[in-house]
């Protein structure tokens, strides 16, 4: 039962409330990316995927950037690679299967060549997020005032050469006819001829030129998927161990928690 | 418990209508009972990542790793130098000629295990006199199994009636002829354990991994 | 039936054995069965037992954590990674602590919400909040030398920060702050001392400290909701008409609220350890970099009430910087619930009798202290540094102005015996 003298401490308990959904998310203010940026939806349960990813990195990325503070051995037992294989195709000759996966390269040439260490990428995907690795190896651009002729749109004046370049094919800004959105965020059609979208010039626009690359777009865009996915797997390589886990715990508290409420019950029958 | 007297001469029970609140005693020592088991279950989950953190990590295992070592400067009578390690501890390879292989198979000396009759020192497949896969290379942990000091390699005449070689402990004095075996009368117990391995080829051995032999 | 009552008089036996030689029986009624506890208790008194067990679960993981961390300038960062990839479980455990550390406050932060609002720092309950404020001002500096320790860039960034507070002192700052971190900027030297802060000095003085806040509080008993002293109204047998025993009632009732946190405080640990960048910052999975300031500088979420207010100075006084006004700004708004047994002059206990006026200061206390803490997150533009300087000023007048709304207020009358929950 509750008295009138409750009054006071419901309503201060209902202000705790309200202000703790008050909280608001948290936004990292990191520097404005003047980009549309498209989504990036990890899937740890996609092993070709990750395993496309890791060939990718090792083909593409690991000539300068380690993943330090990771395990072929562990890696590959993820991914389902089996060991003869992946010691044949992904690691480096003089490594054994439990090392860390590092680099050849060392960090003084490394600096020499471009001026800065390259990164260890193993918590990229922590420090930057998946969506900002997704939209950043997409948005290499020809910019012959950059000393590496590329520029990005993700990271302006990046010091890295792009290095897929030869799957992507040549990538320069241009104007093209977009889709008109509509103020309620469709795109807009003609009125007149039924299906037909309405237009406008858009420039900074990335296109490929035509018969550069070696993969078509889709297939580029699967690629970057796949190493951006392989590079969110190995930020946190327990993650999905870590959702399992805590399913079967949160699932016995619950268990325990009937029992204890029960326990809890009877001998509060007591108190009047 | 006194706990349970206190709660009934206490304002709990006495404020309210003694008769009509009869206190299940069966139903409370249940529901205790069954919240302790579920409970202890907890307890025990509990336990298994605190356990589990103890246990070799992923670098140890790596270190752990199968080694391969190459032999091929190794000449009848002498053993391996420097000494290789296979997980941390060293491993003994040493190259018996014709003679010291022989000598092995005549048990001539006093043995603890001539035999090898403890399954627990050597792989299946050096359970035979010269406690290896090949006659001539002996292949050996060598860590005494008194009290885990390194043996030392003696060439020759390593027991008083032998004049074949072997191992001498140097902290408490332990002999093993060739194949690693402990003489009667020393303080360690067993012979010198047999890792496992194989022959990548005529030259180089696998420590750690069993399987095809070359 | 006569075994198990030859079993009984065994255990009685031994525990008459034990009792002769160790107070067993006498400190279990005393703490236990019967200390007295009003039957009142409502949901905000279930977080100091919530507070005792994270101070445990971050003793435990804390001392499993040591066994893989290398407290070097070159291996910290490196060996956190380690715990959280190459050890068997290591990464729940380092996730218990890390997670477990902004559950601590969470659970600390209502504690002493609970004291405000029914006024259990009044007397006879003055050095119980005096001890609880001294664990508080513990667990703040607990919780700062900590979050260097995985030697992230925002540890890095965030720990010089602070740090250089001390600079702002006049005459012997500068001195003081090379002392502080044994080198010239934060180094290898301050990871060292701060380690050895973190894992024995301070665990030490935190358990002491929360012994004789026990201790304290079973002598002078619980407080409740009402505010009112339940050891007034006794029956025959000087027993509280109100009180209930604490074991089992509050045993029980206590064990379910653990589990029901549990859920909650695990669901964290297991599905958003990072607590979307609030409880782990993003900059901190990059290693310290003594060049490179990440480019927004906020502390872990349960300081930065404190850290807006910090900033909030922004004038010069008397000749010295606006900076080490900061820092007292600082200090003071922690320490200044210290002195809350004498600011309220209430001749009630309980924010239910209390009249509108400590409603209203109590209301906008709480709504200060988030907006200081949202402000704390962000980084400062004009609007939000005036914003956070009016909030300081708020923050502060619900103490100041206390001995003062307290008096003229009109407050209800409150109840002989404790009403319902």
């Amino acid at each position: 039962m509750q008295t009138r003298t409750g009054q006071g401490d419901r309503a201060m308990r209902k202000l705790l409330m309200i202000m703790m959904l008050c909280v608001p998310s948290l936004v990292w203010s990191a520097t404005e990316i003047n980009w549309d940026m498209e989504a990036f939806d990890p899937n740890l349960k996609d092993k070709p995927s990750l395993q496309n990813g890791m060939r990718l990195y090792v083909n593409f990325c690991l000539g300068c950037h380690s993943l330090k503070f990771q395990r072929y051995e562990r890696t590959v037992d993820f991914l389902g690679i089996p060991h003869e294989v992946a010691l044949e195709n992904l690691v480096f000759s003089d490594q054994k299967i439990g090392d860390l996966i590092t680099t050849a390269m060392s960090p003084e040439g490394a600096k020499a060549w471009f001026g800065a260490t390259p990164p260890d990428l193993t918590q990229v995907a922590k420090t930057r997020g998946g969506e900002w690795i997704y939209n950043y190896l997409k948005t290499f651009y020809s910019d012959p005032a950059r000393p590496l002729g590329v520029n990005n749109k993700v990271f302006p004046n990046v010091g890295m050469p792009n290095v897929l370049a030869g799957l992507q094919g040549v990538q320069v800004e241009a104007c093209v006819q977009r889709p008109k959105i509509a103020e309620n965020g469709g795109e807009m059609r003609d009125p007149l001829i039924p299906g037909l979208a309405i237009t406008e010039e858009k420039c900074g626009e990335l296109v490929v030129e035509d018969g550069t690359g070696l993969y078509s777009a889709q297939e580029f865009d699967d690629a970057i998927y796949d190493l951006t996915n392989f590079l969110y797997y190995v930020a946190e390589p327990t993650r999905l161990e870590r959702h399992r886990t805590g399913v079967f715990v949160i699932l016995f508290l619950i268990i325990l928690g009937c029992f204890t409420y029960l326990l809890n019950r009877e001998y509060w029958k007591d108190v009047h | 418990m006194s706990s349970d007297d206190a709660s009934h001469e206490n304002s709990v029970t006495a404020a309210g209508d003694d008769d009509q609140n009869k206190i299940n005693t069966s139903r409370r020592y249940f529901l205790i009972g069954a919240t302790a088991a579920v409970g202890s279950v907890g307890a025990v989950g509990v336990a298994v990542p605190f356990l589990s953190y103890w246990s070799p990590s992923a670098k140890a295992r790596a270190m752990g790793a199968p080694v391969k070592i190459d032999f091929s400067k190794l000449s009848p009578g002498e053993m391996l130098s420097p000494i290789q390690a296979w997980r941390g501890k060293p491993i003994f390879i040493v190259y018996r000629d014709e003679a010291a292989v022989a000598s092995l198979a005549d048990q001539s000396l006093d043995l603890a295990d001539p035999n090898s009759d403890n399954p627990e020192q050597q792989p299946e497949f050096a359970k035979n006199p010269t406690r290896s896969m090949r006659p001539e290379i002996g292949i050996y942990v060598g860590i005494c199994t008194h009290l885990g000091c390194s043996p030392k390699y003696v060439e020759a005449d390593n027991f008083a009636d032998s004049r074949f070689g072997g191992f001498f402990c140097p902290c408490h004095g332990s002999k093993f002829d060739l194949a690693g075996r402990v003489g009667t009368g020393y303080p360690a117990p067993d012979n010198l354990p047999v890792p496992p391995y194989r022959f990548e080829s005529d030259t180089v051995v696998v420590i750690g991994e069993e399987g095809g032999t070359a | 039936m006569k075994p198990s009552n030859t079993q009984e008089s065994k255990f009685t036996k031994s525990m008459a054995w034990l009792d002769a030689r160790f107070p067993a029986t006498e400190t279990f009624e005393y703490h236990m069965s019967r200390y007295y506890a009003p039957k009142n208790f409502n949901f905000f008194y279930y977080f100091g037992i919530l507070a005792t067990v994270m101070l445990v679960n971050q003793l435990v993981t804390g001392i499993w954590l040591t066994m893989n961390y290398v407290p070097t300038g070159a291996g910290a960062f490196a060996s956190v990674e380690f715990i959280m990839r190459d050890v068997e479980y290591g990464w729940l455990l380092r996730y218990l602590h890390s997670t477990g550390a902004s559950f601590f406050f969470i659970v600390v932060y209502l504690h002493m919400y609970r004291a405000l609002m029914y006024g259990s720092y009044r007397g006879p309950r003055e050095l119980l909040w005096l001890i609880g404020m001294a664990i508080f001002v513990a667990l703040m500096a607990e919780g700062f030398f900590g979050y260097l320790l995985p030697w992230g860039n925002m540890s890095y960034w965030g720990a010089q920060v602070i740090v250089s507070l001390v600079g702002a002192i006049p005459y012997i700052g500068p001195d003081l702050m090379e002392w502080v971190r044994g080198d010239f900027l934060m180094s290898e030297a301050t990871l060292n001392r701060f380690f050895a802060l973190h894992v024995i000095a301070l665990p030490l003085v935190l358990v002491m400290l929360v012994f004789v806040h026990f201790v304290a509080l079973h002598h002078v008993g619980s407080n409740n909701p009402d505010g009112i002293d339940i050891k007034k109204t006794k029956d025959s047998n000087g027993v509280p008409l109100d009180g209930i025993p604490f074991h089992p009632y509050y045993t029980v009732h206590d064990i379910h609220a653990l589990v029901v946190f549990f859920i909650i405080f695990l669901g964290f640990v297991f599905f958003a350890p990072e607590g979307w960048g609030y409880f782990l910052e993003k900059p901190n999975f990059e290693m310290a970099d003594p060049l490179k300031t990440p480019e927004h500088i906020a502390p872990v979420w349960y300081y930065t009430p404190f850290y807006s207010m910090l900033r909030a100075a922004t004038y010069p006084l008397f000749g010295v910087p606006a900076k080490f006004w900061g820092f007292v700004v600082m200090v003071g708004a922690i320490i200044i619930p210290a002195v809350l047994p004498w600011l309220d002059r209430s001749p009630v206990r309980s924010m239910r009798y209390k009249g509108m006026w400590s409603k209203v200061m109590l209301g906008q206390f709480v709504v200060s202290f988030f907006i200081l803490g949202y402000l704390g997150t962000k980084g400062p533009t004009d609007v939000r540094t005036a914003a956070a300087q009016f909030f300081t000023m708020t923050y502060f007048a619900y103490f100041v102005l206390m001995p003062w709304y307290t008096r003229i207020e009109k407050c209800k009358p409150e109840p002989d015996r404790v009403t319902a929950r």
